[in-house]
């Protein structure tokens, strides 16, 4: 077993391109849950029209790329206007229910057989992102530090990302500490408070589901042009749990945790599935397959998510004494 | 409407010239004020057949303590959802200094200058106390979502906004705890910052959902004293309450709801006079069986 | 105002959904390997033809078949099962070669019950493919199956007919087609119905929504079907075989049945004794426990993969039928007993429910908490009594659902929305509501395949549940309070 590759690989997880995907959406559902208090459980429904705003826009109808993107925040923001304009009043776990149920709703709608002409059904898209890395200013070759390195596409594909994910986390930034931030947060403490304060309390929802939306949808979009092919079933309710898990250990409601959140969570779940892999390969493990190794991960999930809950609620850089007084 | 101060029941306490105004005002429901800064009529709310409120007409005069009181499922806190917007009415129109209220959302009625709080306090515990008073200053541009970026144009706000808010705070004597969690705050120090938060609004008029419920009792001489002095300053305060003494103690009118009905006001001396406010409500407040007055829609 | 929104909004929904499905001419029932090779960059009608293509499987060979001029191909396969998909890359046409991305010529494929699967090839122009094949590109490619949150789920694609579509001949005219869907949305809907009795009466004891119940729907099918293969219970059928009435009950799936609703009750009191219980003294707060209910509800379930494995399979008994004709529409056997021991059983619940002390309370619970609390009655018994039967419940309609479908391990979690569904439409935190709410919801889905695609059923369910909660967010049983 070479831990040393183990290690690599993981730490190459841990920034790559699939990360800084995660670390984007998950900025978005932080501004959601963490700072307004909205249950969204169908952040992949935003993840899932990015993707196929920017796929849809240049295979099937022959745009270029930057309308993709544009037709990708324009679907999140529609999205997040159809699933807000109805709920937003309603209970919070209303808006859980009906999140999940969207973007379920929406995934078998684009893998349906009639939407096969724009989306491709169950095959989805592919061939749509040869100009993203036709503009690629990477020379070719592989960039990295010792068993830690990357190609060129994938830089620059991290490049975009990341830099998407650092202005999404300057914008929260930005807002989370002027007085719109603090009716967003006012809001999450007791949204009949603020209201009878005379803030359009519906209207912040709804913002902020939009800007979370967008971020989503944006991520969507990158995971697209990472993959260069996307279907339907990748966009699975797992996506957003997974989301949820990570924004957890981050630590939600503060802004460095959606970033530390996907990293750790990422390193972890590479590193666990590496391990398991080495050493059912070295024999010491002959019972667990591969379909086992995914499994157990899953399970890794929902261990951490139970433990994280009762052991640390505040997550990893949490403010344990802002959860405590929460008690109502 | 004379303005003289005789008429004036034995035991009410001093207030202002519009207390004083109110002096010939005769001790029957629905009766009309000299200057009303709420109106009501035909209020009736229900729920799944059951009648929550019901109020032909109810007037509230300006720069006045007036009390709400009334059993338990009388309607009170009902009535006060639907006077300021937290609840929808099935029927009736009401207006705030002229302007109709119907189909105004609460944060609407807030902005108009009737600001309430809750029975049940609702500070909004993992903010800062001086966070839950900068929040509730109206017209900020910073709370807009794309003036927040702007931060040059608010920040100038939010400077002036801040010396209010630390002489609110200094007000009601909270300016130590200014950078506390508001959830450390104990349950009087919440009613009192509730209390401060709305006077931030800018409000004309406060609507006060038991504000001594659950309050130690060396701080109720304290927020009785906060509330009168808001009334001298010429805001009109409505307020629901249960302790009786409280009630006569500090208010120029009382209106009594039992079924969600005004089944009397008055003067505080009118009110304990009543026979019919003594058998619905008195007697079931002593813990004597008064029939079903709302005993039953508690819950 | 917001009522025109409302209707802006139905029509939206309703503009989506009615785009014509007459293109979705599915044919249900045959497991068969399909796909379409296409001129790289081409139009979607435009195929290569005459590309080769084998399935085996093990060493036998099942059948080939060779692209037409659309560039389609279909390998019909016996049986669900692994196959392995080869294409002889000699007869690409030499202007394309074969693109390795997501794979090589030879896939390893799972073939699901019923279920057609799509085998993708891409071609490209030469020398594109090989660009693409770089170590960087398979790296990344080895991450996208993570990044869709699916490590353990290749084998997702395909298999989305989740709900199997229902055995009507098309030939049959509209009415019997009709007449016919209803006995299987009636059918569905009783089995979503038990499963969601639990997850409403937990919703109204304790405010919280298990996002697991699905997953023990999920493990009373599998214990199910463990139990019913064990030769302890064969051989004790054996025994009795000629026993006229011994001979049913003791068939090993009814005892196994048994079993596992125990089993599902004892999963609902272990849970709310040693997890849920100390998370309340705790005081963590319900979002927080909606959140460790998603948690257990990823264990159990890869739990469930672990131990089951990621196949499909059926009951043994009661598996083969002859239908019984019953007038204007014919249902076997096994169908007949789901609908009997459904029905038996909601109405037995109900009867609990209405007349006994502890049914009374827990719907005293399930109204108001603290009242119930204040005179007098044990809430915490309630609430433990609650999921016990909610447990036992839903793994009864696990059974139920194998029997009438397939057991396979996210059964349950596919079956979640659908019983959300209907617990919304019926009214949050009734148990009555519930019951009215599967049975509606079992039956849109089946009727809506009489005018829409099968493959959209699933969608009409959750689409009715978000215009019940944009109209009546209480649903239809909800007693009308403030949820706004």
């Amino acid at each position: 077993m070479d831990f040393m590759n183990i290690l690599a690989i993981s730490l190459e997880t841990a920034i790559g391109p699939i990360t800084a995907i995660y670390v984007l959406a998950a900025i978005g559902l932080n501004l959601h849950f963490g700072y307004t208090g909205l249950l969204n459980f169908g952040q992949v429904g935003f993840m899932l029209v990015g993707a196929y705003g920017v796929a849809v826009c240049v295979t099937t109808f022959g745009l270029p790329l930057w309308v993709g993107f544009l037709v990708s925040v324009a679907c999140a923001t529609v999205l997040a206007l159809l699933l807000g304009v109805p709920t937003l009043r309603l209970r919070a776990d209303y808006l859980a229910i009906a999140t999940i149920a969207v973007a379920e709703v929406l995934r078998l709608l684009y893998r349906a057989e009639f939407a096969r002409p724009v989306t491709g059904g169950v095959y989805g898209r592919q061939s749509f992102a040869d100009r993203f890395y036709d503009v690629n200013p990477i020379p070719s070759g592989s960039y990295g530090v010792g068993d830690v390195d990357f190609s060129a596409n994938q830089l620059w594909v991290m490049l975009v990302t990341w830099g998407l994910a650092a202005v999404a986390l300057l914008i929260t930034l930005a807002l989370m500490s002027s007085p719109w931030g603090r009716v967003i947060k006012g809001i999450r403490e007791d949204e009949d408070a603020v209201r009878s304060l005379g803030k359009n309390v519906f209207v912040y929802k709804l913002q902020s589901l939009v800007l979370g939306g967008v971020f989503g949808g944006l991520a969507g979009a990158m995971i697209a042009l990472n993959q260069q092919n996307i279907t339907p079933d990748q966009f699975m309710p797992q996506v957003t749990f997974y989301l949820w898990a990570m924004l957890l250990l981050g630590g939600a409601a503060t802004t460095w945790g959606p970033v530390i959140g996907p990293m750790v969570m990422w390193f972890l779940l590479t590193a666990f599935d590496e391990s398991l892999r080495a050493l059912s390969s070295a024999g010491v493990l002959e019972f667990i397959g591969n379909s086992e190794i995914g499994a157990l991960r899953h399970a890794f999930v929902g261990v951490a998510l139970l433990l994280l809950i009762v052991y640390r609620p505040q997550g990893l850089i949490g403010n344990r004494k802002e959860m405590l007084v929460n008690v109502k | 409407m004379s303005s003289d101060a005789s008429g004036a029941a034995p035991g009410a306490p001093e207030g202002g010239a519009a207390v004083d105004r109110m002096a010939g005002v005769e001790a029957v429901p629905g009766v009309a004020k000299p200057d009303p800064i709420l109106t009501a009529d035909g209020v009736r709310r229900s729920f799944g057949g059951l009648t929550a409120v019901d109020v032909d007409h109810l007037e509230v005069q300006r720069g006045t303590i007036t009390a709400l009181i009334g059993p338990n499922g009388a309607g009170k806190s009902t009535l006060f959802n639907l006077l300021t917007g937290f609840d929808r009415v099935d029927a009736g129109t009401w207006s705030f200094q002229g302007r109709p209220l119907n189909r105004l959302g609460g944060h609407r009625v807030a902005r108009l200058g009737m600001v309430r709080t809750f029975q049940l306090t609702k500070a909004l515990t993992r903010m800062t106390v001086l966070d839950n008073m900068l929040l509730a200053a109206p017209g900020q541009s910073g709370e807009r979502l794309l003036g927040a970026f702007a931060r040059p144009v608010w920040g100038r706000q939010e400077r002036v906004n801040r010396e209010r808010a630390l002489d609110l705070l200094q007000r009601f004597k909270l300016d130590a705890k200014k950078d506390d969690m508001a959830g450390s705050l104990s349950g009087g120090q919440r009613k009192l910052l509730e209390m401060a938060r709305s006077l931030m609004v800018d409000p004309s008029m406060v609507m006060l959902d038991e504000p001594m419920a659950g309050v130690n009792p060396a701080l109720v001489q304290s927020l009785l004293g906060h509330i009168t002095a808001l009334r001298d300053e010429g805001m009109t305060v409505l307020f629901v309450e249960h302790d009786m003494d409280v009630i006569m103690g500090i208010s120029d009118w009382i209106v009594v709801l039992a079924e969600g009905r005004v089944i009397a006001e008055g003067r505080p001396a009118d009110i304990r006079r009543n026979t019919q406010v003594i058998d619905a409500y008195l007697g079931a407040h002593r813990g004597e069986p008064a029939g079903a007055a709302g005993t039953e829609e508690s819950g | 105002m917001r009522t025109r929104l409302v209707t802006v909004l139905l029509a939206v929904i309703a503009a989506i959904m009615a785009i014509p499905a007459a293109a979705a001419a599915d044919a249900p029932g045959g497991e068969s390997l399909f796909g379409q090779i296409r001129v790289p960059g081409g139009e979607r009608d435009e195929g290569v033809e005459g590309i080769d293509i084998s399935v085996s499987q093990g060493d036998e060979e099942i059948g080939t078949a060779t692209t037409d001029s659309r560039g389609e191909w279909e390998v019909e396969v016996p049986d669900a099962g692994d196959y392995r998909v080869v294409l002889d890359t000699a007869t690409i046409p030499e202007e394309y070669e074969l693109l390795e991305r997501p794979a090589g010529a030879e896939r390893d494929v799972t073939v699901r019950d019923g279920q057609p699967f799509a085998v993708v090839y891409r071609l490209a122009p030469p020398g594109e493919g090989a660009v693409e094949e770089s170590p960087s590109a398979s790296a990344s490619e080895d991450e996208d199956d993570d990044a869709g949150g699916s490590g353990g789920e290749g084998e997702e694609a395909g298999e989305e007919g989740v709900i199997d579509a229902p055995a009507v001949s098309s030939g049959a005219s509209f009415g019997e087609r009709a007449v016919q869907l209803a006995v299987a949305g009636v059918i569905f809907g009783l089995i979503i119905a038990i499963s969601s009795v639990g997850l409403s009466l937990i919703f109204g004891t304790t405010k919280m929504i298990n996002f697991a119940h699905g997953d023990m729907v999920t493990f009373g099918a599998v214990v199910a079907m463990m139990f019913s293969t064990m030769t302890v219970f064969s051989s004790l059928h054996e025994v009795v075989e000629n026993v006229p009435v011994l001979n049913l009950v003791a068939n090993p799936l009814i005892l196994a049945t048994a079993v596992a609703v125990i089993g599902g009750g004892l999963l609902g009191l272990l849970l709310e004794r040693f997890l849920w219980r100390p998370l309340r003294r705790r005081h963590v707060a319900l979002i927080q426990m909606f959140i460790v209910t998603i948690g257990v509800s990823l264990i159990l379930r890869h739990a469930l993969l672990i131990v089951f494995g990621a196949s499909r399979s059926k009951y043994e008994q009661f598996r083969i039928q002859e239908p019984i004709d019953l007038g204007p529409f014919s249902i076997t056997p096994r169908d007949l007993g789901i609908l009997v021991i459904a029905v038996v059983v909601l109405v037995a619940v109900a009867s609990m429910l209405q007349f006994t002390r502890i049914g009374k309370a827990m719907r005293a619970v399930a109204d108001n908490r603290d009242l119930a609390e204040s005179s007098g009655i044990d809430v915490n018994r309630v609430t433990l009594y609650v999921w016990g039967m909610g447990g036992a419940l839903s793994a009864l309609g696990g059974v139920l659902l194998g029997l009438n479908q397939t057991v396979y391990w996210q059964m349950g979690f596919h079956l979640l929305l659908l019983m959300f569904a209907g617990v919304i439409l019926g009214g949050l935190g009734t148990a009555y509501g519930a019951m009215v709410g599967g049975l509606a919801i079992g039956l849109i889905a089946q009727l809506s395949t009489l005018w829409f695609s099968p493959q959209l059923m699933n969608a009409w369910a959750l689409a009715i549940m978000i215009v019940v909660l944009l109209v009546r967010p209480q649903g239809i049983l909800g007693r009308r309070e403030r949820v706004g």
